[in-house]
């Protein structure tokens, strides 16, 4: 007993490190990940797929996919995988912690790029660098999707008109011959930078094991 | 030239002023009206009868008919009324005009100089000036603000931030209460001061009424310095949630100090009555905002009168919750902003339009008549100077405010992700200000003694928060570099990425497996989807995605900005080069260079286009049928002009794709609709398949075709819907070639 647990706490502390959440955050985070997994070491999309709550969620797919993107692990590695160990479930997570009172703004601005980062490769599905039309209208089609019957023209004008404020703020004076390729990240940084990522973009992770208490608001 | 006019419109003003302050004192009485004032009253010159005289008809002479005669008493109500209104509106223009000050001094403070200005002058005359009734205060002047305030509040900032608010609202007014309440006792028993005689009791009721953070305070000088939102939403919600507290104590201590003893029981009914007043006032508000809008749903046949449903059901709420003693403050909140989601999506854009600038013009009025009355009110009222008391009072007020924020954020602070600095701390804290509503509060204690120390108390922290720390929060602002509130343009980026960044985060919270903030936000927003929007909202924009709504409203404001502002030359200046072709795929045929467009179209093109020029033409010659030759050229200007105007907004407009709405029933939606004056092309536009031909890079020749499309652009977008996609992208890649060719041509015809 003593031994796998000196051995549980060294995992963690890894963990710990490498993606900044504290010990009992971790800790419950395994019991859910035990959860989805069914006791497994790996977790798969099917097991993501069947959590019911999700079922509402218009991204579900896109949300889904992030897990398994390789470019999410801080690896430099690309494409996706099929199964996911905990530690990768855990990096994926920890785009979303909150920054605290001690953090520095250098290490906000650098977290802010992490959360954007991650939106950036959410929708640049074929990881070529940049956001495409064809991309970006494929994400307002999925946002609206499950607003009923709305139909493509609609979501392909919002994600066109989109596309020309991106490009109008970034490169105000394109010549009527010139193309836009596509949103950089750089460019999309600069159109979601009134959105302050840092502060909004993160879930409460929790401190206390709520497996027993199955409603109710999170206590962190 | 330019120093001089302001300085003659400044003492020209100033002696205008000057000269209606003394009518206006004068007015107030009941006495007869001096002679010299007898222009605006529009009586005749020379000795005025007394009142009894044409009040008799039967008079024992025979007198000559009165060609002119003087009738002041009848109108003397509504004629005073209207005449303070009326000063207190030039005050304030003349508050703008004069550049500098303004920006000194906040508004408020003008104003309840003013206020003392006028007391004063009333009272030098000898007349009796009129004091801020309590209900006139609270049943008159408060709602229109609270209303605007509870209207425009924003409401993801408030949700967000509602347990901070709570906790500065509940626990720190308590907090307030106590402390100044207990310190001022312990204060008045202290030997040689004179003030033996206030007991606990009369103590804590002083501090229930003189704690409490003022909305309308608040608003007008943080509506100034522009600070950034959580800032602002926190101490100004804080105001309008004591509300609720400040009631139950206040009518708590007030029983309390006629009855003479308190129980353990009287103060368990003390807090079970905070939770019936706040939430019974919020339950009423509710109540009635959704009343209203469910009224708003039947509105389309009755634009004209929509507006007046929002502000009857408001104002309704507020009196129906404070029949019962309940909040009023929170019912005219509630009901607003439960009103407001559902009877924006019904009623018309001018019926929004009249509701969002009645609210603020009342609101506005109102605050200024406050204020100034409270200057009148200071130099009328009877006063009983204490300085111990006054001076232990505005120091007491100031350190309790201190402690409180610091003790609260740092329990707050373990509780929220974004966490108060200190600098944050400071602003909430220094932001305390109090107001009217303390005053009218004051007046409403019964008379006795202690009542004039009471009031001068009062009053002398109300001058103090509002002129001290209303004139140096702004240089405060600056020198602590608080964040300032965002310029933001409504950005469709922003809102699709708000929108995935709501599901991305509902999603991570049930992989997570807890239910969090995002869950519960996103449940309601089904439910509201489901159930509410049918029932509440008209016809077919009920199942109109957020997405779309804030897509059309923008691309509305961008289309009326454009025609408002006139000649291109007023154009915001974010208008870039950047339009549909560079963004467009090239995909399709890489056909960049003039290619040729089917027959048909072509046909169509030609055929639409001759007969626009047809019924212009004839538009001119019907001119010069009549008189003057002048009005053909005059139309050809103006058109000219038009066009120019024209041709940049349809420029603009084609960079936002319009949504092809199915909506054949529009009334209802606020498309946009110009004004028949604003119109020179007077056709119309029944003509069916406008849709892509009409629309990229327009010549001067597009203006005609243009106006026809931004007339109805939701309509005219329908049949595009039917055009094959692979199709369109090329037609406009090719219309834009095409369409600028015969421009020359017609510009010469129309000439």
């Amino acid at each position: 007993m003593g031994a796998s647990q000196t051995r549980a706490e060294h995992q963690y502390q890894d963990l710990a490190d490498k993606t900044g959440f504290s010990f009992e955050q971790i800790k419950n985070l395994y019991q859910r990940f035990q959860q989805l997994s069914g006791n497994e070491e790996t977790i798969s999309r099917a097991n993501l797929d069947s959590i019911p709550a999700l079922a509402n969620n218009p991204i579900r797919k896109q949300i889904i996919g992030a897990f398994f993107d390789k470019r999410n692990q801080h690896q430099d590695e690309v494409g996706s995988c099929d199964q996911i160990g905990f530690e990768q479930f855990l990096m994926v997570m920890s785009h979303f912690r909150p920054p605290n009172l001690r953090t520095t703004d250098e290490e906000k601005e650098a977290m802010r790029k992490e959360k954007l980062r991650f939106l950036f490769n959410m929708h640049d599905s074929d990881n070529d660098g940049t956001i495409t039309l064809a991309e970006y209208r494929k994400v307002v089609e999925e946002l609206m999707s499950k607003s009923g019957e709305i139909g493509q023209e609609t979501a392909k004008a919002i994600a066109d008109a989109a596309m020309l404020e991106v490009a109008s703020i970034n490169v105000p004076n394109m010549g009527p011959e010139e193309f836009y390729e596509g949103i950089t990240f750089e460019h999309f940084e600069e159109i979601l930078k009134g959105l302050e990522m840092e502060s909004r973009m993160h879930i409460r992770f929790l401190d206390v094991d709520t497996s027993t208490m199955r409603c109710g608001k999170s206590q962190s | 030239m330019a120093e001089l006019r302001p300085a003659r419109c400044w003492r020209t003003g100033f002696f205008f002023c000057l000269w209606l302050l003394l009518f206006l004192s004068v007015a107030s009485g009941s006495l007869v009206v001096v002679s010299g004032s007898n222009e605006t009253s529009g009586g005749p010159a020379g000795d005025t009868p007394e009142d009894p005289h044409h009040q008799t008809n039967s008079t024992t002479h025979k007198k000559a008919f009165p060609v002119l005669s003087f009738n002041y008493q009848d109108v003397r109500k509504p004629f005073v009324i209207s005449l303070w209104i009326l000063l207190a509106l030039l005050m304030k223009l003349g508050f703008h005009i004069i550049p500098n000050i303004s920006n000194v001094v906040p508004e408020s403070c003008l104003l309840i100089g003013v206020g003392l200005l006028v007391g004063g002058i009333i009272k030098a005359i000898g007349e009796e000036a009129p004091v801020l009734d309590t209900k006139l205060f609270f049943h008159y002047l408060l709602p229109p603000i609270i209303l605007d305030a509870g209207y425009f509040l924003p409401i993801r900032a408030f949700m967000e931030n509602m347990g901070t608010i709570l906790v500065f609202a509940v626990v720190g007014t308590l907090w307030n209460v106590f402390f100044i309440g207990g310190m001022i006792f312990a204060v008045c028993q202290i030997e040689g001061v004179q003030l033996a005689g206030v007991d606990l009791l009369s103590c804590l009721l002083f501090g229930s009424i003189v704690s409490a953070v003022d909305p309308v305070a608040v608003l007008a000088v943080f509506e100034e310095i522009q600070i950034n939102e959580l800032l602002h939403i926190l101490v100004f919600g804080e105001s309008l949630l004591n509300d609720a507290v400040t009631v139950v104590l206040y009518h708590l201590f007030e029983e309390f100090s006629h009855a003479g003893t308190v129980t353990v029981l009287d103060g368990v009914l003390g807090v079970v009555c905070f939770f019936v007043v706040s939430l019974g006032g919020v339950m009423v508000g509710a109540i009635y905002g959704f009343l209203g809008a469910f009224t708003s749903r039947f509105t389309t046949h009755t634009r004209v009168i929509e507006p007046l449903f929002v502000f009857l059901y408001s104002y309704m709420a507020y009196l129906s919750a404070e029949v019962f003693h309940l909040s009023g403050i929170m019912s005219l909140i509630a009901c607003g902003v439960i009103m407001r989601p559902y009877v924006e999506a019904n009623v018309s854009h001018k019926s929004y339009t009249t509701i969002k600038y009645f609210l603020k013009m009342w609101s506005s009025v109102s605050e200024t008549l406050i204020f100034i009355f409270l200057g009148v009110s200071t130099v009328a009222g009877p006063h009983a100077w204490n300085w111990t008391f006054v001076i232990s009072t505005v120091i007491l007020c100031l350190v309790s405010r201190v402690l409180g924020v610091i003790g609260l954020t740092c329990i707050i602070n373990k509780f929220r992700i974004v966490k108060l600095t200190k600098k944050d701390q400071f602003i909430v804290a220094y932001g305390g200000l109090r107001g009217a509503i303390a005053f009218s509060l004051g007046f409403l204690l019964t008379d006795n003694e202690r009542k004039n120390m009471f009031l001068t108390a009062i009053i002398t922290v109300i001058f103090f928060t509002v002129f001290v720390q209303g004139m140096t929060i702004r240089p405060l602002v600056e020198l602590l570099a608080v964040k300032k509130k965002k310029e933001s343009k409504p950005s469709i980026n922003e809102e699709i990425h708000t929108q995935f960044l709501g599901h991305l985060l509902t999603g991570i919270e049930d992989i997570c497996g807890h239910y969090g903030h995002h869950h519960w936000k996103d449940k309601l927003n089904r439910f509201n989807k489901t159930y509410l929007k049918k029932w509440l909202i008209a016809g077919e924009r009920s199942t109109e995605p957020q997405l779309i709504s804030f897509y059309n409203k923008m691309e509305m404001k961008q289309a009326m900005m454009l025609v408002e502002s006139g000649s291109t030359a007023k154009l915001p200046s974010t208008l870039s080069s950047v339009s549909m072709q560079n963004i467009q795929q090239r995909g399709s045929g890489n056909r960049r260079a003039i290619p040729s467009i089917s027959k048909s179209r072509e046909q169509e093109i030609r055929k639409i286009l001759r007969s626009n020029l047809q019924k212009t033409r004839q538009r001119l010659r019907s001119y010069s049928r009549h008189d003057l030759m002048i009005d053909p050229f005059e139309d050809n200007v103006s058109e000219v002009r038009f066009r120019k105007q024209r041709v940049e907004m349809e420029r603009r407009m084609s960079h936002y794709l319009t949504v092809p709405t199915n909506r054949q029933e529009t009334p209802s939606v606020r498309k946009v609709c110009f004004e028949p004056e604003h119109q020179v092309f007077t056709y119309d536009n029944s003509e069916s398949p406008r849709g892509p031909r009409a629309r990229p890079d327009p010549g001067p020749l597009d203006a005609i075709s243009l106006v026809s499309e931004s007339q109805r652009p939701n309509q005219s977008r329908e049949p595009r819907a039917k055009v094959p996609e692979e199709q369109e992208e090329q037609d406009q890649l090719k219309l834009s070639r095409c369409l600028s060719d015969p421009g020359p041509n017609q510009e010469e015809d129309l000439s």
